[in-house]
């Protein structure tokens, strides 16, 4: 196989690698330490923390790209590759991307959606037209009789519970090994600390969250080889393979937004804030003319125009993984570059502050030059504000995402995404019995990665932002 | 007052220079005319006299800041930023791409928006307040904690299933009200109510977290002591304190949509059919019609630009220590 990395991968990546930097560089700063244990002891925090990293798994599963070995052989003898690249993600549910329907049908289902006409066979050669259900090509084939699916499917479900429970026994028993171990006490005891919510952690919230998590993922397992979990579309695809693929997007879209919009928030707030006179007039004006445009209609604007570029430049994308990727990277890049205003209008209001401040005034009598003041002083004591509206922003730019794809600013047509899936099935709202299977699936999906977004970035800033512990203004 | 309220208009006029510049360089000069009119005519192998008929028919045939082959004043005003940008200064905004005239357009759309719009502003405003309130009278209770619980929750679903949803139950399943569409006078009622109601909902998560910090924030501070200290209720304290010195924040958030709400609510208006400039911008930004998305661009910004001069105005009427200076 031949590694592949596209634009976006290649930024994910990136940015896995600032994060696990950031952690290493917190384990060494007691200062930054205190507000991530505090953290650690929300016990919504650290659920939604769980799902959360669960989400970013699957994200970067689907993050690594290969093209895969053919089977066939060129006549020098050489292997051939294939022309589409698929991720690891691909390969691993390669079951759920091979097993295609002819079009709709309803979750766990033996039988399509709609019904069609179908030759049987008669005793004297004859054949008898009829209209009904055909039998679905894979979910449930292997049934001899499809009054067993019932029975079929609840045998499953229970050995994917049987399994998931002896997972989660395995890592209960793990954690509780190791924390009694650090806290020197028996066993029993930990495990009795552990309920009764008295360690400093909420192992408890962790434990039940991961308890969900597996009983969802081990039941899933065990159905998805041989039913369509979630039902499939119009074309036949399992939608548990394309809520799977939206994560991808969603995580994209939320992140490398964030990397887009950094550099010109805390540049152009910090020198506003800090430098003040004409520099903060021309920032100020900046900043009023970029978010007095509506903007939904900026990002439709500059699409359009990517539209116009993509149409124009074919040869510069040989596959439409490539084109599909870079028109991704763009939506990011006009996202960060429409949503950096509100960051860059609170670092200034607090760089403004800062810089009255009494150690700020005598690093400067010290005649310390200006961008060390910013870099050493400033810098630092800004970043809780720039950490809390990163992980704000996250959840809002998931939920853009969908809204734009449905004016049709967003991802490419091609791309799967959270936005597309809903633009797809909202067509066939209208027909009856009703498809509800795909809107469902996407609101489910969505919501558990915004809600675990949301979660914890309220328990991040809880724990960073200075004015929660003023006044026992502690959360309920 | 006036000198205040004339200074910050001046001070506007950059601004809308600054979006007009920059709207010019995003459809005229990343992208030209020859561009737009091969998107438009759709296919590659196009004519290159069909593009010039193109071009000539909407005006983008001339030269871009300076026509060298006119005489005087034409030099600079028979050019595209002329033509096209300068004049959305007087609100000129020229045909659309299927010839009718953009201001009339818009003079006829924004009745329905605003119809829309109004109520949802009004009645959320009424109803976040309320609900924030609430939460911070009965903070720390498990009455407040459901209510951020449900607040976080319904900031997490997207907008666009709180539409499908709404439509589906209330217009489909049980036909209370018809699907989508619209008409003049009383009978709106019938087609507003459900994306009024939509409306609401969609932002009750955000609104009311964000008004029930912004008064618990109020809360502690000194003057809220000083007035329990005194021996005030606790309902006295919030709606006559809390409640009060809470506006000024609230204003901030809230005095800056009142002009956009003529600008329309993009997908409620496509989803439910109503003839607002939300769905004209959306059908324009589908039809890739240029023109009609640079006016709407140049509207948006004027009324935005104009919320921000309304807030500070309104400042100024709450809040009795800021001066005009």
């Amino acid at each position: 196989m031949i590694p592949v990395v596209l634009r976006t991968d290649a930024l994910l990546w990136l940015l896995v690698a600032a994060v696990a930097a950031y952690i290493v560089h917190v384990r060494r700063s007691p200062h930054l330490l205190v507000p991530w244990r505090r953290v650690t002891r929300s016990a919504s925090g650290m659920s939604a923390l769980i799902v959360f990293l669960v989400f970013i798994g699957i994200g970067l599963l689907d993050s690594i790209h290969f093209r895969p070995a053919l089977e066939t052989e060129d006549e020098k003898g050489a292997t051939v590759y294939a022309v589409e690249a698929i991720s690891v993600l691909d390969a691993i549910a390669s079951p759920l991307r091979a097993h295609r329907e002819r079009t709709y049908s309803a979750p766990l289902a033996t039988r399509a959606y709609a019904k069609e006409t179908i030759e049987i066979a008669e005793p004297g050669g004859r054949t008898r037209q009829v209209r009904e259900f055909p039998r679905l090509i894979w979910g449930g084939a292997h049934l001899e009789s499809e009054d067993d699916a019932a029975a079929d499917i609840s045998v499953r479900a229970v050995a994917g519970l049987a399994g998931a429970l002896v997972a989660w026994c395995a890592f209960a028993w793990t954690l509780t090994t190791w924390r009694a171990r650090a806290a020197g006490r028996t066993l029993k005891e930990e495990w009795r600390a552990i309920w009764r919510a008295e360690t400093e952690t909420p192992w408890w919230s962790i434990l039940l969250t991961s308890g969900a998590l597996l009983a969802v993922a081990c039941v899933t397992l065990a159905l998805c080889t041989h039913y369509h979990v979630l039902g499939t579309e119009k074309v036949g695809q399992d939608v548990l393979y394309l809520v799977l693929k939206s994560i991808r997007t969603g995580l994209v879209i939320g992140t490398v937004t964030t990397l887009v919009l950094l550099p010109f928030a805390i540049t152009l707030g910090i020198m506003a804030g800090y430098f003040r006179g004409w520099v903060d007039d021309i920032v100020q004006y900046i900043y009023t003319t970029v978010s007095s445009i509506p903007s939904v209609l900026l990002i439709a604007a500059a699409v359009l125009l990517m539209q116009v570029y993509i149409d124009q430049h074919p040869e510069l994308f040989p596959t439409t993984a490539q084109r599909a990727d870079l028109r991704l990277l763009f939506l990011c890049i006009i996202l960060g570059l429409t949503s950096w205003t509100g960051l860059a209008r609170l670092l200034r209001g607090e760089a403004l502050k800062l810089r009255e401040l009494e150690y700020i005034q005598a690093a400067q009598a010290f005649g310390v030059r200006d961008r060390q003041v910013i870099a050493r002083h400033i810098l630092p004591n800004v970043m809780h504000i720039v950490l809390i509206s990163l992980v704000m922003e996250f959840s809002g730019l998931v939920l853009a995402e969908a809204v734009l794809s449905y004016v049709g600013v967003g991802v490419d047509p091609t791309m799967i995404s959270f936005g597309t899936m809903i633009n797809a099935a909202r067509l066939e709202m209208s027909r009856e019995p009703i498809v509800w299977w795909i809107l469902a699936a996407a609101f489910v999906f969505m919501f558990a990665l915004v809600l675990s977004a949301n979660l914890f970035a309220d328990a991040v800033r809880d724990a960073f932002d200075p004015r929660v512990k003023v006044g026992g203004l502690a959360r309920a | 007052m006036i000198a205040y309220i004339v200074r910050r208009t001046l001070y506007a006029i950059p601004i809308l220079i600054g979006v007009n510049l920059l709207t010019f360089v995003l459809f005229f000069v990343v992208n030209t005319p020859d561009d737009m009119a091969r998107i438009q005519l759709g296919v590659r192998r196009v004519t290159a006299e069909a593009i010039e008929k193109w071009k000539a028919e909407r005006g983008y045939d001339k030269p871009k800041f300076f026509n060298d082959q006119a005489q005087g004043t034409a030099r600079l005003t028979d050019t595209i930023f002329y033509e096209k940008s300068v004049r959305l200064f007087v609100f000129d905004f020229g045909n659309a791409d299927d010839g009718r005239s953009i201001r009339h357009e818009i003079l006829t759309r924004m009745w329905p928006s605003l119809a829309l719009q109004l109520p949802v502003f009004v009645l959320g405003l009424i109803a976040y307040v309320s609900f924030a309130l609430l939460m911070a009278f009965f903070r720390g209770t498990y009455l407040d904690f459901g209510g951020v619980v449900l607040c976080v929750a319904m900031m997490s679903i997207s907008g666009l299933f709180y539409i499908i949803g709404g439509q589906y139950l209330f217009a489909k399943v049980w036909q209370l009200v018809p699907i989508s569409g619209y008409s003049g006078g009383l009978d709106a009622g019938k087609f507003l109510a459900l994306p009024v109601a939509i409306g609401l909902v969609a932002g009750i998560g955000s609104g009311a977290r964000w008004y029930r910090t912004v008064f618990l924030e109020e809360m502690s501070k000194d003057y809220v002591r000083t007035a329990r200290a005194k021996g005030l209720a606790e309902t006295a304290v919030m709606f006559h304190h809390v409640l009060k010195n809470g506006m000024i924040p609230i204003l901030t958030g809230v005095v800056v949509v009142i002009p956009t709400l003529f600008m329309g609510a993009l997908i409620m208006e496509s989803f439910f059919g109503i003839p607002g400039l939300g769905s004209y911008t959306i059908d324009a930004i589908q039809a890739q019609d240029f023109s009609v998305v640079r006016s709407m661009v140049f509207l948006g910004s004027l009324l935005y630009i104009l919320g921000l001069l309304m807030t500070d105005i309104s400042y100024t009427l709450v809040d009795p220590r800021v001066r005009f200076t």
